[in-house]
């Protein structure tokens, strides 16, 4: 009886274990790109603060900002370092601004040994193009139904 | 207390980026434009603004704010040039990110060359 309940139980830990261990790398990922998200818009709102203080309008400051941001990720880019860093933080400096500048960057750097015009040239908008493509057209959608909607009301 | 706020929500933005890696095995560069598109979409239902104001730059920094800048430039166009604002509006707005991002790119790889893996 009393055995029987340790196994029981034993079997219960372990089914536990079986749960929980597929998830634990999610969440340890999950707070990896929370802390270096987090840290890095906490950064873009420190620029933001100082450019709003300098008396930039809000669209200058908003640019002021992506800038600089794009300007560390790329020199970091070009050291070897952000490739470090975002295996590190995963998400967390991926989907800010400083993915972006990486995506364009990294084969940049990478594919200037197959060309200047279509090695470094073309393949820089190996992610970038797409960025661009979809955000366009989603953008030139936006644009028609509000254009639309001007109209009928 | 602004840097807090943006702190947390461009965390969070993270997160869900994150969460999508590892469990769609989505590549990064399709979260990358899905976060652009839905920045872009939420921006034109007025949904996206909100958070800009709440969090500043826990709301822009991150793709979504790019594609939310899209969307706001698209609209801010059409209402001062019409029709044709449809066109211009958008890139317009992202051509500072797109040109700094080219431009500094094109130079770091004039100055640096590939590590070694």
């Amino acid at each position: 009886m009393n055995q029987s309940e340790k196994i029981k139980k034993q079997m219960e830990y372990s089914h536990m274990v079986q749960k929980a261990s597929p998830d634990s790398p999610i969440i340890m990922d999950c707070v990896k790109a929370f802390v270096s998200g987090g840290i890095i818009c906490s950064i873009g709102q420190m620029l933001r603060n100082y450019f709003t203080g300098q008396g930039l309008s809000q669209d200058d400051t908003g640019l002021a900002v992506s800038l600089i941001l794009i300007a560390a990720s790329v020199l970091l880019t070009g050291l070897g370092l952000f490739g470090k860093i975002g295996k590190f933080c995963g998400a967390g400096t991926i989907v800010p601004i400083t993915g972006f500048a990486n995506s364009v960057a990294s084969p940049a750097i990478e594919f200037k040994k197959e060309g200047w015009v279509f090695g470094l040239g073309a393949k820089m908008f190996q992610v970038a193009g797409p960025v661009i493509v979809y955000g366009t057209v989603t953008s030139i959608f936006v644009g028609i139904i509000y254009y639309l909607a001007k109209l009928v009301m | 207390m602004d840097i807090f706020k943006a702190f947390w929500v461009g965390g969070i933005i993270c997160v869900i980026g994150q969460i999508l890696i590892d469990k769609t095995k989505l590549q990064p560069g399709r979260i990358l434009v899905m976060y652009v598109c839905i920045g872009c979409v939420l921006g034109a239902l007025g949904l996206y603004k909100p958070l800009v104001d709440y969090a500043g730059a826990g709301a822009t920094v991150p793709l979504t704010g790019f594609g939310y800048n899209l969307a706001k430039g698209v609209i801010e166009e059409v209402d001062s040039s019409g029709f044709l604002g449809i066109f211009t509006g958008g890139l317009k707005a992202a051509a500072g990110g797109i040109s700094g991002a080219v431009a500094f790119s094109w130079l770091a790889a004039v100055f640096f060359n590939p590590k070694e893996k």
